[in-house]
């Protein structure tokens, strides 16, 4: 066994031992080794990576060496290597984004529980990632997000605090469902191994045996994680956590937590039920129906809110139901797009969050659209980046969105009764978020006339804010190597599908 | 789908039943109390279901006590696992929750939850 193969478990380690010793630290040492924590992890799952893709194939790496149906699993192909590489690099660049905020918002004494959340919270991830035993997956899943109800909360008022109440509440619905599927699927299989169970699994498809527990498993897996990751009609608790917690936390939340639930989706179509399966059921079609209504609602919502933070947070309803409409395509290229999506949501949405932050900074903290009059003169590097994450939304060929649109659309081809349905929500949803965000994009440009700025606004030189700016910089360049070099990473997503079987 | 069927596996229903009910609860009550009550009740009945299908007839706890050594002779441990570790996850998770709520009643004296929504958009203007 080669060495690298351990480094997934050691990065999950790290990041759960990180939590408790950050603990007694102070505040500043607390955040250099939360920093400190992110690097390491991002280093060892790109070797990982590299490692993964230069032998070609996927490695299991068993957890004290008990054999395969007793001992607990962990499976790295390339897809989860890149997964835990690319999710290091976001949450580093969302903690980099938001640290005045944080230190601001957040009391003294309370600075370090923080990172703990966030150490917890990539070890969650890190875990969803990499593990090949689904009790783990349920385990982990409960532990992500406790640690992002903390990240909620930890801005101490009234409205955070409900917000954190109402996403445990949604939240704890959706781990319900998710642990009646998998036992369910346990009761029905005799396993927990990902592997172990398809291979049932397989068998039970093929005789036709089980056939209604095995689609209501299915089924409940499916709806708790869509609840969890917040596909349309499960969003409500969603525009007030965003909306309301400080910024680094948004754009964590938005970015990385709900893509944690979907990447064990896939995993689970992919590695536990097996996707032929699971393009027979009629679980797909309504992951589809919701996801497109979400596309039009969530644009619809963000059209009618009247502040920014909020406005981009709605706008996460309409992506989420992008990624679960290529899921309901039940086609390999749906499932390629929906993942690309990932990234591509993932990478844009935190940077809209943090330039919105930099914008509201350079209106006196107001939010509301009228008092970001001219916004975009006061703070250049936040308007700028701000209109790069809106571009990329719209889908504007040269960003990520445009990417993930284009294999939308490629993938609906494919298929002849829903082509026709996904191509007009495509349609309209572009045009929708078009409307919010240019409509927000104008305003940040349109010169703010005298008297009718917010009385605390003030212009931001570049020098001010160099971590936040720094993040901006580094998340406008992701976006456009996403969406100028898209062929190799779509390539690597297709290798990594594969590997899953 | 016939009706005994159901009979047979009357324990098993019963605890779908109590799944439903918490589940119910936990999404419909206003009140943050009878909330986590049906949150409890919901976990409760997936352990039931669990420890359910765990369960083989007339057989024992897995414990070596007589030197039997042979696995026909005991119930299937794992389910019993799962249900501890479900018990861990469940306990914290409640914690969590009842402090929240403390926190919340504690601010707007009140354990409704929409009533408190109302009482914070009050506050802001």
């Amino acid at each position: 066994m080669d060495f690298v193969q351990n480094f997934p478990f050691i990065s999950i380690l790290l990041s759960l031992f990180s939590g408790p010793l950050t603990s007694i630290l102070n505040g500043k040492w607390a955040k250099r080794v939360n920093t400190l924590v992110i690097t390491v992890i991002g280093f060892l799952s790109g070797a990982v990576l590299f490692y993964v893709l230069g032998t070609g194939e996927a490695f299991v790496y068993r957890m004290g060496h008990f054999p395969a149906p007793w001992g607990n699993e962990i499976r790295v192909g390339v897809l989860e290597g890149f997964m835990a590489l690319f999710f290091c690099a976001v949450m580093l660049l969302c903690m980099l984004g938001g640290s005045a905020e944080r230190e601001r918002e957040i009391e003294d004494s309370k600075q370090n529980l923080y990172y703990i959340m966030v150490n917890l919270l990539l070890c969650s991830l890190l875990a969803l990632i990499y593990t090949n035993d689904l009790f783990t997956a349920y385990v982990f899943v409960e532990i992500n997000t406790i640690s992002a109800c903390g990240l909620i909360m930890i801005k101490q008022n009234g409205r955070t605090i409900e917000a954190a109440v109402r996403y445990m509440i949604m939240s704890l619905l959706g781990s319900g469902l998710l642990l009646l599927g998998i036992c369910f699927l346990y009761d029905l299989t005799g396993h927990l191994l990902m592997s172990n169970i398809k291979e049932a699994v397989a068998e039970l498809a093929a005789t036709g045996q089980y056939h209604v527990p095995l689609f209501l498993s299915l089924g409940l897996i499916s709806v708790g994680l869509a609840i969890k990751s917040a596909l349309y009609p499960f969003h409500a608790w969603l525009p007030d956590a965003y909306g309301y917690s400080t910024v680094s936390s948004a754009a964590i939340l938005s970015s990385l937590v709900s893509k944690g639930y979907i990447f064990l989706l896939v995993k689970i179509f992919y590695r536990v039920i097996g996707f032929s399966v699971v393009c027979d059921s009629k679980v797909i079609n309504v992951l589809f129906v919701f996801g497109v209504i979400g596309m039009i609602m969530g644009s619809v919502s963000a059209i009618k809110e009247g502040e920014i933070r909020r406005m981009i947070a709605f706008s996460s309803v309409a992506q989420i139901g992008y990624i679960y409409m290529g899921f309901g395509l039940g086609t390999e290229e749906g499932i390629v797009a929906s993942v690309y999506h990932i990234l591509s949501h993932c990478a844009t949405k935190s940077l809209l969050f943090v330039a919105a932050s930099g914008l509201t900074d350079a209106s006196g903290g107001s939010r509301k659209f009228p008092d970001l009059t001219g916004a975009g003169y006061r703070n250049k590097l936040a308007g700028v980046a701000f209109t790069v994450g809106s571009l990329s939304m719209v889908g504007f060929p040269m960003f990520s969105g445009f990417i993930s649109k284009l294999l939308f659309a490629q993938a609906a081809m494919e298929h002849d009764r829903k082509m026709m349905i996904t191509l007009v929500a495509l349609a309209i949803s572009t045009v929708l978020n078009a409307i919010y965000f240019m409509k927000t994009v104008i305003r940040i440009y349109t010169p703010a006339a005298k008297g009718y700025a917010h009385p605390d606004s003030r212009r931001i030189p570049l020098g001010e804010q160099p971590d936040k700016n720094l993040a901006l910089v580094f998340f406008i360049l992701l976006n456009v190597m996403l969406g100028l070099n898209s062929e190799p990473i779509v390539e690597l997503i297709r290798k990594g599908l594969g590997m899953f079987s | 789908m016939n009706v005994s069927n159901l009979i047979n596996n009357y324990p098993e229903a019963v605890a779908m039943i109590l799944f439903g009910i918490g589940f119910s609860n936990l999404l419909l009550q206003k009140n943050l109390i009878k909330k986590i009550i049906g949150l409890n009740i919901m976990d409760t009945a997936t352990y039931l279901f669990l420890a359910l299908k765990g369960y083989i007839f007339q057989r024992k706890a897995p414990v070596v006590v007589d030197g039997i050594t042979q696995a026909e002779h005991y119930v299937n441990p794992i389910p019993s696992g799962l249900v501890l570790t479900g018990i861990v996850v469940s306990v914290s998770v409640t914690a969590l929750m009842l402090s929240l709520t403390i926190r919340l009643y504690r601010r707007y004296h009140t354990l409704d939850l929409d009533e408190i929504t109302t009482r914070i958009r009050k506050e802001e203007n």
